[in-house]
C-alpha cells in the first residue's frame, strides 16, 4: 500500500506554487505537490472543490496558470513540450467520450494518432480490449454500449497509450453501484498490475480508500490535507475535513487466519475479527463506526457477542452535545461516541485505561490487491 | 389544360432527346454550383471550425451575424457582387463581371455563410470536454480538427446539401452577375424564368424538371450516405 515510500528520488510529477485565477477569484492554490511513480493518488472533496481543475492543470490541458510543473525533474513547456508531455499520460473522463466508431476503432485511436504501425495496434488493442473484459465487444458501435461498458471502453483507450501518468476525473461517477463495483474490482487490479501512476478525483472515500496509497482532501481550491488513507480519516486536521472524510476509524490490516465467514487481520500488532471472505495475506482496509464501539473499565464478561476486546488509553475526549467522541489509542487509532451519562458513570478521562469492545458484524471490510 | 400537357409532352422530348441546349444549361448550372459549392465549404468549414473552438469577445455577435447570413437574400448578393466587379467597381479591373466565374463568387458567397452557420452549430454541439479527450490522446491540433470533423460528419453533410441546394435553385444574384447570356452564362433558373416570361412553357418545364430532378439526386446520395453512416 505504501509503495509510494519506496522510491524517493525525482518524483514523477512535481508541481509548485501553482495559482489559477478566473474572473478575478482564486480556483486553485496549491503551493507544492509531488506524486512519485507507482503512486496512486486520490483528489476527494466536495463538487467545487477544484479536483478537476487541478487535474487539468497537471495534465496541461488547461491554461493558463502560475506555477511550474516538473515530469521526471524537468520543467514542461520550457525542458519539455506540452505536447510531447500530452502524449505520456492519459485520461479518463466522467463520460466516456467515445468516438463514433467502433469499440476497437476508439481503443486505436490514441495509437493511430501516435501514428503506429497497423498490426501492432491490433495486438496492442485485443490485449486492452481482453483485459477489460470487452473483446466479444470489438466490433460494436460505441454509441451502442451500456455506461459500464463504454467506461471500459475508456479506460481500455486510455491503457492502451501505456501512460507514464494517467489522470482519471470521477471515472465511476455516473455508473450504477453494481457496475461501479465491478469495474473498480477491475481497475485496481490492472492498477495494481501494471504499476500504473494516477491521480484521480472522485468525491466518494470509498472509493478513495480502496484505489489510492495516499488522500488529498481539496476544497475550496486548496488542498486541506494530504496523507495515507488511514492518516487522513483518522487523524484529519479540522472539522472541514472530519465532515468530509467521515466518521469510521479506518485501519490496516493484513489478514492472518480465516474461519469460515470471517477472518481475523493483524493491525498494528492486535488481532482484530471481521466479518467477510478475505484470503490470507491479503491486505485489507477496515472502517468500524464510532457509534458501535463500546466502552468499559473492567475485564469484558464471558459470553460476549462481541468478538473484539481491545485494551486502550483514552487520548481526548470532545463533547458533541448529547454526545461524546472518545479519542483512544489501542495501538491504532479507535474512536468511540458514548452517552454523557456514560461517562460519568465510568468516570473516563484523558489518560485513563480502558477496555473497547466491537462486533466482528460492525466491521466494514474494504479489500486491496496483494502488492 | 392543353398548355401544359403539349408543355410536359414536349419537354419529355427535349429530356429523351438530350437536346444540346439543355444539356448545356444543365452542365454550366452544375459547374457553377457544384464550384461554388465545393469553395464555399473550404471557407464555411474553416471559418466555422475557428469560430467554434476559440473564445473571444464578442463572439456571440459574430455568430449571430454569421446566422443571419445563412438566409442572405440573393438578390442583395447580385446587387453587391454586381457593384463590386462593375467596370469602375473596386474589382472591375478583373473584367469578369457577366462570366460564370462572377456567378461562382456570388453563389459562394451566398452558399458559405450556411456552410459556416451549420459547421459552427455541429461542433458546438459536440460536448466540451470531447476536445480535451483528444488533445489527452496526444493529438496534434491539425489531428483534433481532423477528429472533430470526422465525430460531426453527418451535420456537415447536411452543411454539403443546404449549401449545394441553396445556390443551385438560386436565381437572382445569378441573373445580375451572369446576365443570362446564351451559351455562355445560361443556367436552369435563369432560363427557366426567361423561357417563361417568353410563354415558352415548354422548355421551362422541361428545365423545371431538370432542377427537380438533380436536387433530388444530390440529396438521395447525401442522404445514402449519411443513413448508412448512422449507427445501426
Amino acid at each position: 500500500m505504501k509503495r509510494w515510500t519506496m522510491n524517493q528520488s525525482v518524483p514523477i510529477l512535481e508541481a509548485k506554487n501553482l495559482e489559477v485565477n478566473r474572473g478575478g477569484t482564486v480556483i486553485l492554490d496549491v503551493p507544492s505537490l509531488s506524486i512519485q511513480k507507482g503512486e496512486i493518488l486520490a483528489l476527494i472533496g466536495p463538487n467545487g472543490a477544484g479536483k478537476t481543475t487541478l487535474l487539468q492543470i497537471l495534465s496541461y490541458l488547461s491554461k493558463p496558470f502560475q506555477g511550474e510543473i516538473l515530469f521526471r525533474g524537468e520543467r514542461i513547456d520550457s525542458n519539455v513540450s506540452i505536447f510531447e508531455y500530452r502524449r505520456r499520460l492519459a485520461m479518463v473522463f466522467q463520460e466516456p467520450l467515445l468516438f463514433n466508431t467502433t469499440v476497437f476503432g476508439n481503443v486505436a485511436s490514441g495509437l493511430k494518432i501516435r501514428g503506429m504501425k497497423r498490426c501492432e495496434i491490433r495486438d496492442r488493442v485485443m490485449e486492452e480490449l481482453n483485459r477489460f473484459g470487452i473483446s466479444h465487444l470489438s466490433d460494436r458501435s460505441a454509441k451502442t454500449l451500456s455506461g459500464g461498458e463504454a467506461q471500459r471502453t475508456s479506460l481500455a483507450r486510455a491503457f492502451a497509450l501505456r501512460p507514464e501518468i494517467l489522470f482519471l476525473d470521477e471515472p465511476f461517477g455516473s455508473l450504477d453501484p453494481p457496475t461501479r463495483d465491478s469495474l473498480m474490482e477491475d481497475l485496481e487490479h490492472i492498477l495494481h498490475r501494471t504499476q500504473t501512476t494516477a491521480i484521480f478525483a472522485t468525491h466518494d472515500r470509498m472509493e478513495a480508500l480502496r484505489l489510492s496509497g495516499r488522500i488529498a482532501v481539496m476544497n475550496a481550491g486548496k488542498i486541506l490535507q494530504i496523507g495515507s488513507p488511514s492518516e487522513v480519516m483518522n487523524r484529519p486536521v479540522d472539522e472541514l475535513v472530519a465532515s468530509f472524510v467521515g466518521v469510521e476509524t479506518i485501519l490496516n490490516g493484513k489478514v492472518i487466519k480465516r474461519n469460515g465467514g470471517s477472518f481475523i487481520a493483524s493491525v498494528e500488532g492486535r488481532e482484530i475479527e471481521a466479518v467477510g471472505d478475505a484470503h490470507l495475506g491479503n491486505t485489507v482496509v477496515l472502517c468500524i463506526r464510532p457509534e458501535n464501539v463500546t466502552l468499559s473499565i473492567q475485564p469484558s464478561k464471558e459470553g460476549s457477542s462481541a468478538r473484539n476486546v481491545v485494551s486502550g488509553r483514552i487520548v481526548k475526549i470532545t463533547p458533541l452535545g448529547f454526545y461524546q467522541k472518545v479519542q483512544l489509542d489501542c495501538g491504532f487509532d479507535l474512536v468511540a461516541y458514548i452517552t454523557n451519562h456514560s461517562l460519568e458513570e465510568l468516570s473516563l478521562m484523558e489518560g485513563k485505561e480502558v477496555r473497547a469492545s466491537f462486533k466482528a458484524t460492525a466491521v466494514t471490510v474494504i479489500r486491496k490487491e496483494e502488492n | 389544360m392543353d398548355l401544359i400537357l403539349e408543355g410536359m409532352k414536349k419537354a419529355f422530348y427535349l429530356l429523351i432527346t438530350f437536346d444540346p441546349e439543355v444539356m448545356g444549361i444543365t452542365l454550366l448550372s452544375l459547374q457553377v454550383s457544384g464550384t461554388a459549392t465545393v469553395i464555399s465549404l473550404l471557407f464555411g468549414i474553416t471559418i466555422g471550425m475557428t469560430v467554434a473552438l476559440s473564445r473571444f469577445r464578442g463572439k456571440r455577435i459574430v455568430v449571430s451575424l454569421i446566422n443571419t447570413g445563412m438566409g442572405l437574400p440573393p438578390v442583395v448578393v447580385g446587387l453587391f457582387v454586381t457593384i463590386f466587379l462593375w467596370r469602375n467597381g473596386p474589382l472591375g479591373f478583373f473584367g469578369i463581371l457577366y462570366t460564370p466565374m462572377a456567378m461562382i463568387i456570388a453563389q459562394t458567397v451566398i452558399a458559405a455563410p450556411i456552410v459556416m452557420g451549420i459547421t459552427l452549430a455541429a461542433i458546438q454541439q459536440l460536448p466540451e470536454k470531447l476536445r480535451l479527450q483528444i488533445l489527452a490522446l496526444g493529438a496534434t491540433r491539425l489531428q483534433m480538427i481532423w477528429i472533430l470533423i470526422k465525430e460531426a460528419k453527418l451535420p456537415l453533410l447536411a452543411a454539403v446539401m443546404a449549401g449545394f441546394g441553396g445556390v443551385i435553385s438560386e436565381v437572382g444574384a445569378s441573373i445580375m452577375v451572369g446576365g443570362n447570356i446564351k451559351g455562355y452564362s445560361r443556367v436552369l433558373t435563369t432560363a427557366t424564368v426567361m423561357e417563361t416570361s417568353r410563354g415558352n412553357f415548354d422548355i421551362a418545364i422541361a428545365l423545371g424538371i431538370i432542377l427537380l430532378l438533380l436536387a433530388y439526386f444530390v440529396n438521395l446520395v447525401l442522404t445514402q450516405i449519411q443513413q448508412r453512416e448512422r449507427p445501426r
